[in-house]
């Protein structure tokens, strides 16, 4: 029973992600006669945009990582160094831009931000000089470390969360203090989760699609791996020798952030531990730390009000305001395209259920049996985190062109299940790692207690397991769910028609014309409604959880 | 090294409301190898903490070696401190960790290097230097910390439960270590501990400590054969405590208690009357079927149950509503007595002390 389980997952997971990559990595080294060639790869320097383009994905995600860090830091300090109230400020900040996919945003930034937007025709008005926020690549960077710097500020406060107050203390015993204190002894010890916040927002920024494309910014490679395929055609080779390169630097950074991560587990607060001793402002830190959190937090809404404010307008261009509102752009978009929100419900609830189910049996698999090869399971799943969205789409695109779906009309690639495959293989490891969290909690002496009262596995699984874990489940079927629906790398790729697509890329359309721009916001407000109550059902999911099962795993370890 | 006194005057501490430490004094003489000693939330580690200036008190006086400590951050202290789970930094070597208090004190290079070698080579873990202390094994942790601390050459050594986290055989020789490393540096050393067997064993004198106020401050023998009150009578080693009356009777003294019943004393046991008192004696004062001598306490009873402890037997005897625990050395060959066996006990009066 459990090795026809594994086997199915393991072939969902060969067909809809290890096939379709391989085909992407074989195309990027296959000659014409079907040899192994480097000619894809030299071609590919040889063109000047390309080389261009390589560089400016190089440039943006290492700058977004440092202006993320920039503001993240002093932020997870504050909360957690010091006793004082914005610390619930800071972790509203640390949810609030991860509702909003970034190139929903990007329109807003580039009216409130742009040459012409609403700062710079203040700061003309008022200064007589303009910043270039959003000209070029800085407008991608700017946007994406908005965007991303929560995942530094999340990692960050948790591993400094996790120093055992001794490991200052002794620091302090033995005569540092300040500056040096911080440097030497608790900057290296919060050291992991920096870096796997740091590495995790640079494959975002490498990888996403959505922002350069709707800022313009197309030299850069997501957007030249996706124009080439659209553009040249499905058998022009330089879109896979781009995508072999960005697959390439996400895992390479996923494996640097590992190799610091293994053996450096430095969360060192022990059971009845205390964690870093906290203390009380003083006047300047703490109007220093309120004005930072002030300047980040309206930085931070920007896009949210921006969207917002373009939903409603009648005309907002070259004024620091919108003239005049309208609910007009809403009824455009409840006449224009209702599909689309059900599209995003149907797909991305299909694919957050599947997330749950495979998920949920990897987790049984590895955590509760000894079938040889278990691991492998986790190991391919969590590789889809290394998949760049657009590498995905194109690889659907190759390896199954031509595929024809018996029932349905039309190709494969075509129709939603593609996608919707897509959306559930990207999302696998999210799900993944909200069951393994789950059953990790759970002792394995509370299923013994039922086999131990005659349950057979099946009914221990049914009844014990999966209940105990339907938090951690719930969870993670909301974060595929939230996650998917914001996608747009492999949405863009695999969506052909308007009847089909997703809102995200109802979004996208919108936002190619001036005209669209409104009802392109108002539907990116739905989606940020929709994204905001299910990021809000997790958290409280989780809490639940943490409320409920917990006190029973931690008893069952005593 | 230069010893130094450590005096603390009537500190008082409270988080809050909550009183942590009432009216503490005591004096640690310079050398003096001290145990603070109490359960937890007694406040011991509060005290130990407040001397290396992690706690701030709202009054008294802390003086080390003359010296008022209040307002001195922890950093310039120069006391120094081994954590209960010895806070080595992961990030660091062993080598690492010991020389960084040398560096703090922005010594020169060589000597950071030669003294740390030294520090490591006293708890004998020369060549220990380039691992992680992750590598390394709860007793050699403990050595790793206790170098660390003692490289920096501290005018105070504050040990905060440095055995808890051993098993039971590395505690003892662990125990003997600490003890080796206090006589060769005679440093003043302060420990704190929840083990009575601990303190006992290594320290010169003891403050037991309960509820944040000082119980009683002597050396171990004087704790064990006078304690000050009942918490210290049972704290310190086993005891069988009974509450009654004393009154004069047949020319000695009679004790009426509740639920001993009624023992008589000899003259000589007390000065004076008391409507309510308590009688401590330790189970091995209690013989069994002793011959009968006037002097001695005597009550009879009845065994309720033995435990075998190898040296010898724990038996908990019932005496009228009491119970009274006896231990009885054991030879080789002696069976245990059973269950229900009646028995005479006597305990000889220079063995039972009165506790207010």
């Amino acid at each position: 029973m459990i090795v026809a389980i594994a086997l199915a997952i393991a072939a969902f997971l060969v067909a809809f992600l290890v096939f379709p990559v391989a085909t992407v990595v074989y195309t990027a080294f296959a000659s014409g006669a079907g040899g192994f060639t480097f000619s894809h790869f030299e071609s590919f320097f040889g063109i000047s945009l390309m080389r261009e383009s390589f560089w400016n994905s190089l440039y943006v995600a290492g700058m977004s990582v440092l202006f993320a860090s920039l503001i993240a830091i002093p932020l997870a300090y504050f909360t957690v160094r010091f006793r004082f109230r914005g610390a619930l400020l800071i972790q509203t900040l640390g949810v609030l831009p991860l509702i909003m996919p970034p190139f929903v945003g990007a329109v807003a930034m580039q009216l409130i931000f742009g040459r012409s937007g609403s700062v710079n025709l203040l700061l003309q008005e008022h200064a007589g000089f303009t910043i270039p926020f959003m000209q070029g690549l800085n407008g991608v960077i700017f946007v994406e470390s908005l965007h991303y710097f929560p995942f530094i500020l999340l990692n960050l406060v948790v591993s400094l969360q996790n120093i055992d107050g001794a490991m200052e203390e002794s620091a302090q015993n033995l005569g540092a203090s300040g500056w040096r204190l911080f440097r030497k002894i608790v900057f290296p010890l919060a050291m992991p989760g920096y870096v796997a916040g740091a590495s995790l927002v640079f494959v975002k920024v490498f990888d996403d699609l959505g922002t350069p494309l709707v800022l313009g910014a197309t030299n850069m490679l997501a957007p030249q791996a996706y124009l080439r395929i659209t553009s040249v055609g499905i058998e022009d080779p330089i879109g896979y020798v781009i995508s072999v390169i960005m697959i390439a630097f996400s895992v390479a950074a996923l494996w640097f952030s590992a190799r610091i991560l293994k053996g450096r587990d430095y969360a060192t607060l022990q059971r009845g531990g205390t964690s870093l001793a906290r203390r009380s402002l003083t006047r300047w830190q703490s109007v220093a730390a309120y004005a930072w959190i002030t300047v980040v937090l309206l930085l931070v809404l920007s896009p949210h009000l921006g969207i917002l404010l373009l939903s409603f307008s009648k005309v907002w261009s070259f004024s620091v305001l919108p003239e005049g509102f309208t609910l007009a752009h809403y009824q455009t978009v409840f006449t224009q395209s209702p599909r689309m929100i059900g599209n995003t419900l149907l797909y991305c609830g299909l694919a957050a259920l599947l997330d749950v189910v495979i998920g949920t049996a990897i987790a049984y698999i590895i955590l509760r049996t000894k079938l040889p090869g278990r691991q492998l399971l986790d190991w391919t799943a969590s590789a889809a985190l290394a998949i760049p969205g657009v590498v995905l789409g194109i690889g659907y695109l190759r390896a199954f062109r031509g595929l024809e779906l018996p029932f349905v009309d039309g190709a494969f690639t075509a129709g939603w299940i593609a996608l919707m495959l897509a959306y559930a293989v990207r999302r696998l490891p999210y799900a993944l790692r909200s069951c393994m969290a789950a059953l990790q909690q759970m002792h394995v002496s509370l299923e013994e207690a039922a086999e131990n009262l005659g349950a057979t596995k099946a009914t221990t699984i049914q009844r014990i397991v999966v209940p105990l874990m339907a938090g951690g489940i719930l969870a993670g079927f909301v974060t595929s769910f939230i996650t998917a629906a914001v996608e747009l790398s492999a949405t863009i790729v695999l969506s052909s028609s308007a009847t089909t697509a997703p809102m995200s890329y109802g979004i996208y359309l919108y936002m190619q014309s001036i005209a669209g721009r409104g009802p392109g916001a108002a539907l990116g407000v739905l989606a940020v409604v929709i994204v905001g109550v299910g990021t809000y059902a997790s958290h409280r999911l989780l809490q639940m959880r943490s409320n409920a099962v917990r006190p029973e795993a931690l008893e069952a370890k005593m | 090294m230069e010893k130094v006194k450590v005096e603390a005057r009537n500190i008082e501490l409270s988080y809050g409301t909550t009183k942590v430490l009432r009216d503490i004094s005591l004096t640690v003489e310079p050398g003096e190898f001290f145990a603070l000693l109490g359960p937890s939330g007694s406040g011991k580690s509060t005290l130990l903490r407040l001397i290396a200036g992690f706690n701030q008190h709202q009054s008294g006086q802390l003086l080390v070696g003359g010296r008022d400590m209040t307002g001195i951050p922890p950093w310039k202290r120069n006391v120094g401190m081994v954590f209960q789970n010895y806070a080595l930094w992961p990030h660091m070597t062993v080598l690492e960790n010991v020389a960084f208090g040398l560096q703090e004190r922005r010594l020169p290079r060589a000597e950071v290097r030669s003294r740390a070698e030294a520090a490591l080579e006293m708890v004998g873990l020369t060549g220990f230097g380039a691992r992680r202390p992750n590598q390394l094994s709860g007793g050699q942790q403990q050595r790793v910390a206790l170098a660390r601390t003692l490289a920096i050459e501290p005018q105070v050594l504050l040990l905060d439960e440095p055995l808890s986290n051993l098993d039971a055989k590395l505690r003892v020789s662990m125990r003997r270590e600490i003890l080796r490393l206090h006589r060769r540096l005679g440093v003043t050393t302060i420990f704190v501990t929840h083990d009575q067997e601990e303190a006992m064993t290594i320290c010169d004198r003891i403050a037991v400590l309960d509820q944040g106020v000082i119980q009683q401050i002597g050396t171990p023998v004087e704790l064990y054969d006078r304690p000050a009150n009942r918490f210290v009578a049972q704290f310190v080693g086993s005891v069988n405590l009974y509450e009654g009356a004393l009154a004069r009777a047949r020319g000695g003294w009679a004790f009426r208690s509740p639920s001993l019943g009624e023992c008589f004393l000899p003259e000589s046991f007390a000065a004076a009357e008391r409507e309510r008192v308590e009688i401590a004696f330790r189970p091995h004062a209690v013989s069994l079927d002793a011959p009968t001598s006037p002097d001695a306490m005597q009550m009879t009873g009845a065994i309720e149950a033995g435990e075998f402890l190898g040296e010898f037997m724990r038996y908990e005897i019932r005496v009228n509503e009491a119970l009274v625990v006896a231990d009885q050395p054991h030879l080789r060959g002696t069976e245990p007595l059973p269950r229900g066996t009646a028995v005479r006990l006597a305990v000889p009066p220079s063995e039972i002390r009165l506790i207010a």
